[in-house]
């Protein structure tokens, strides 16, 4: 089996682009670089205009205003069969007369390509996503994950620069989904393709992507590695969509060089990054992830302290509701680890300790 | 829970007379409604048989009967109609020879219906394709538009074409008029005339049946055929198209049956110089006195048309296993 | 959040449509005009003061006048009037019977035959139903001696079943079961469940239908053609005739309001299919 010749991915800068309907904004002007060879997840809940950004990117849309830019190229005017993007769409849009070869052959054939090399070409990607042996058979017959690849294998044949995803995997159940998450990791490593992949599961994009942009109501609320967006999230929104939290208010006692000194609702201070434009505020909210905080026996010292209200077992994890003195729930996630034997009392007065830098000044 | 549950739950003899008894009343019921609708449909078969279907029966008997002189037929079994059809007899000679006059009529008849399929494929496929493209809200007034000429009568829109392709008509007048030509064109009383006239008549019919088909296209196939690199008559012809086929298929079957039986557009605009085959059948009960010959004829066309229509539903049936 | 480049140009840009094809639509107009033209044409023109088409000679309802008072088109015309009026009552009776025999109910034996067989006047070319009809009343007509309008009547009520038949068929299938079975269930005799519950609902389908075969039996031709006897012209025989000699302007009087009814009754027919889904 050949090795799949290598593709090159190009970078995709949308420059003030936004998205009007009539009197309804899909996207707001928005500025976005997606680097040359990435896996850029768009992250977002249905309808927040995640899917219309990825048709402005393939070219079926044409933007309000600004501009997109493929490898530094102006797309304004250049239609899809223009572009070097390809989509796969998420109802998958294979061609349901033609059998699995064809359909996978298709790119090349409006390209002109003969049929021999057609074919040979369309087999070599057949294998690169594991279907030989079902090239005969239409659509119809195969099940969602095998047309999933076929679909991919399509996108893939004409050697697009940039390779465009809409929820792909959503249709399909949890064991064949991560098996597919997988695959199509490794595709884009060894393509070198620029994935654009868009989905509304934020486990799928944190798993799989070298850098995510959450949105939301038309507009993207922050751009960061998995990590970044995962630990320092920066608006309420996101924290919300991705993990759990634990949100609560604080007031600023001061600041300087860019971190903040607050005192949190039990009245003991802590220091946490300020994230810029909140210059004159007072009070800010602020959240804390459930793993980065742990109990504490003893109620006095801790950071925090409360009423152990609930206890639930998760198997791998256990969580903590602490109701705290100051009135907020709270949720600690503990590991199960082997040896460690506590055991804690519904009921019972708890103090809880929050890891360095784990609380998380939010923009809004 | 059915009758045969209660019979096997109990146990007993008298339990299982009632639960014999319930499921005979079950079909007792069920045998009475069919029955009851089975009434309904008669009379209309009734009517159906004596003035329609019963009629073809004797079509048939007519054909093998001796044609009368005077019109009408003579009681004795003879062959002399179908031999009519195909075949004729130099009244000299008594050499057999195929009948040219009705051969080349019977030819005529194929050809014409066959290219008025295709005109009405050439224009009706851009205009179903226009309909169904249209925005949702406009598509009822666009069909309400192309239905209305097809509810009107046959005779009048032949009538029309009349008035527009003959000397003094439309077409003439403006042609004349723009200085294209001196004289104007013979186009009445041609085969063009016939062809114009039934192209004008059966469009509808080919437009529906495409436009019902295109109406279910799925245009997210298109879009993808366009995002892997198609020229728009790629699309067409790859993706288009092919879904499409069934409306094809239907519309080309709607248009080639009434042209080839087509009797009226013949007569008006061929006038009586050039004959299809209804003409020729119609000739058979008039001037030519030859009614077993015309039935023949009947049976022919009756034919023809039913291998299309069995062509048709084996070729219907088929794709929609395929797609099963 | 993003400024504005200074490169955007504002405004929305043609998207790339999906849906357009070259040369359809300029087509598809040509279609429509084409279609329309030669209708229109023939309407303008039975407004001619002169004779000829060739040229025209100002406005004149004198061809109005003229078919009004012509002793044929009055007496073809209610000729028309009576055979469509009976044969679609009496079609959309028996077709309603057959729709209620037909639909709504699990295949029964015989029940794709008794369907080829109400649709086979849809199937057969007029032409061959034409002959078969002249045949078979020929016969009958030399052993009764009857030649009135019965015969006409009979052939027209035949091929006016299926189209009576299709659209109440198509209004039962979407009309809803459980209203019945809840009438039968408080007692209701079969005929009373249909008279108060199922022949309202079924009134459109009905009504559309009754329509449906007065057009088609009004437009008939053909098998009117070969069935009449003689001096039994209905308007489209008449104008059959009239085409075979010289055609006056009259003839686009007559076509126009022929026209104008058929249009009208369409128009309707279109509404009663629509409304009440």
């Amino acid at each position: 089996m050949r090795a799949a010749t290598a593709m090159r991915g190009k970078d995709v800068v949308l420059d003030g682009v936004s998205m009007v309907f009539g009197d309804f904004t899909a996207v707001h002007p928005t500025d976005l670089e997606i680097k040359a060879g990435e896996f850029f997840s768009i992250l977002g809940p249905s309808g927040c205009g995640k899917t219309t950004i990825l048709r402005m990117i393939s070219g079926f849309l044409e933007p309000t205003t600004g501009r997109v830019l493929i490898g530094g190229d102006d797309m304004a005017g250049i239609g899809p069969n223009r572009r070097p993007t390809a989509l796969i769409f998420q109802n998958l849009a294979l061609f349901p007369l033609m059998p699995v070869w064809e359909n996978v052959a298709f790119g090349l054939e409006a390209r002109g390509v003969g049929k021999k090399q057609r074919r040979e070409r369309a087999m070599e990607l057949i294998d690169m996503v594991a279907l030989r042996g079902q090239e005969e058979k239409l659509p119809g017959d195969l099940s969602g994950g095998q047309r999933q690849r076929v679909a991919i294998a399509r996108a893939l044949a004409v050697e697009p620069a940039v390779l465009l995803l809409d929820e792909p995997l959503s249709a399909l159940d949890l064991k064949l989904r991560k098996e597919m998450q997988i695959e199509l990791k490794r595709l884009q490593h060894e393509t070198g393709i620029t994935f654009i992949f868009v989905t509304h599961d934020q486990e799928e994009a944190l798993t799989m992507s070298d850098r995510i942009a959450v949105m939301n109501n038309g507009r993207i609320l922050q751009v960061g590695s998995p990590r970044e967006i995962y630990d320092h999230p920066s608006e309420r929104f996101v924290a919300n969509f991705i993990g759990d939290t634990n949100l609560m208010e604080a007031e600023i006692i001061s600041v300087s060089n860019g971190t903040a000194r607050l005192r949190l609702p039990s009245g003991t201070e802590t220091d946490a990054d300020m994230p810029e434009g909140l210059d004159d505020a007072k009070k800010v909210t602020v959240v804390v992830r459930p793993e980065h905080a742990r109990l504490a026996a003893d109620a006095g010292e801790a950071t925090l302290s409360g009423t152990l209200e609930n206890i639930v077992y998760f198997g791998t994890d256990t969580h903590y509701h602490v109701r705290l003195d100051a009135g907020e729930l709270f949720t600690i996630r503990a590991q199960n680890l082997r040896g460690r034997d506590e055991t804690h009392e519904s009921g019972s007065r708890i103090g809880i300790h929050l890891g360095d830098r784990a609380v998380q000044v939010l923009k809004d | 829970m059915t009758a045969s549950d209660a019979t096997a739950r109990s146990g007993t003899s008298a339990d299982a007379e009632a639960a014999g008894s319930y499921r005979s009343l079950v079909e007792d019921a069920q045998r009475r409604e069919i029955r009851n609708k089975r009434l309904l449909a008669t009379p209309a078969l009734v009517v159906l048989f004596f003035a329609a279907s019963g009629p073809l029966l004797i079509v048939l008997l007519y054909s093998f009967l001796a044609p009368d002189p005077y019109g009408g037929v003579e009681w004795e079994f003879s062959t002399q109609g179908w031999f009519k059809v195909f075949f004729q007899v130099d009244i000299f000679d008594d050499t057999v020879s195929l009948a040219d006059a009705h051969l080349s009529i019977l030819w005529r008849s194929v050809q014409l219906s066959f290219l008025t399929t295709l005109l009405t494929f050439v224009f009706g496929f851009p205009t179903a394709y226009f309909i169904a493209t249209r925005p949702v809200k406009y598509r009822e007034l666009w069909l309400f538009l192309i239905t209305i000429p097809f509810w009107t009568n046959l005779l009048i829109r032949t009538f029309a074409i009349m008035e527009v392709i003959r000397a003094e008509g439309l077409i003439n007048q403006a042609l004349i008029a723009l200085d294209i030509i001196e004289e104007p064109i013979q186009m009445l009383y041609t085969d063009f005339a016939i062809l114009i006239g039934m192209a004008y008549v059966y469009l509808p019919l080919m437009v529906l049946p495409l436009y019902a088909s295109m109406e279910k296209l799925d245009f997210r196939l298109v879009e993808a055929a366009y995002d892997l690199y198609a020229t728009r008559f790629q699309a067409l012809r790859r993706v288009i198209v092919p879904l499409v086929k069934p409306g094809i298929i239907a519309g080309s079957i709607l248009v080639f049956i009434p042209s080839l039986g087509a009797y009226v557009t013949p007569r008006v605009l061929g006038g009586g110089k050039k004959m299809m085959l209804g003409n020729l059948i119609e000739l058979q009960f008039g001037q030519g006195r030859n009614w077993p010959l015309g039935a023949a004829l009947s049976i022919t066309l009756l034919i023809i048309v039913m291998v299309a229509l069995i062509a048709y539903v084996r070729n219907t049936t088929k794709s929609d296993v395929r797609h099963g | 959040m993003a400024e504005m480049s200074a490169s955007q140009a504002g405004g929305p840009r043609r998207p790339f449509s999906v849906k357009r094809q070259t040369g359809f639509t300029t087509i598809a107009i040509i279609c429509f005009v084409a279609l329309y033209a030669p209708i229109i044409t023939l309407v303008v023109y039975s407004f001619n003061s002169s004779l000829s088409i060739a040229s025209w000679g100002g406005f004149s309802l004198q061809w109005y006048e003229a078919a009004w008072n012509n002793q044929q088109v009055q007496d073809a015309s209610i000729r028309s009037v009576i055979i469509a009026s009976f044969a679609s009552v009496i079609a959309t009776t028996l077709a309603t019977m057959a729709a209620l025999g037909t639909t709504r109910t699990r295949p029964y034996r015989g029940l794709t035959a008794i369907y080829a067989a109400i649709n086979q006047p849809l199937m057969v070319p007029e032409i061959v139903s034409a002959v078969a009809l002249l045949i078979f009343f020929a016969m009958i007509k030399v052993a009764t001696g009857y030649t009135g309008l019965g015969y006409l009547i009979a052939a027209h009520t035949a091929f006016c079943i299926p189209f009576a038949y299709l659209p109440i068929r198509a209004r039962l299938e979407s009309m809803d079961l459980t209203l019945e079975t809840a009438a039968a269930d408080l007692y209701a005799t079969p005929w009373s469940t249909f008279r108060r519950v199922t022949l309202p609902l079924l009134w459109p389908g009905i009504l559309a239908g009754a329509m449906l075969a007065f057009v088609i039996s009004l437009d008939d031709v053909v098998i009117t053609e070969f069935v009449k006897s003689a001096g039994q012209d209905t308007l489209p025989t008449y104008m059959l005739g009239q085409l075979r000699r010289a055609v006056t302007p009259e003839m686009n009087a007559i076509s126009t309001v022929f026209l104008a009814i058929s249009v009208a009754m369409v128009t309707i027919f279109f509404f009663l299919s629509r409304r009440r889904k």
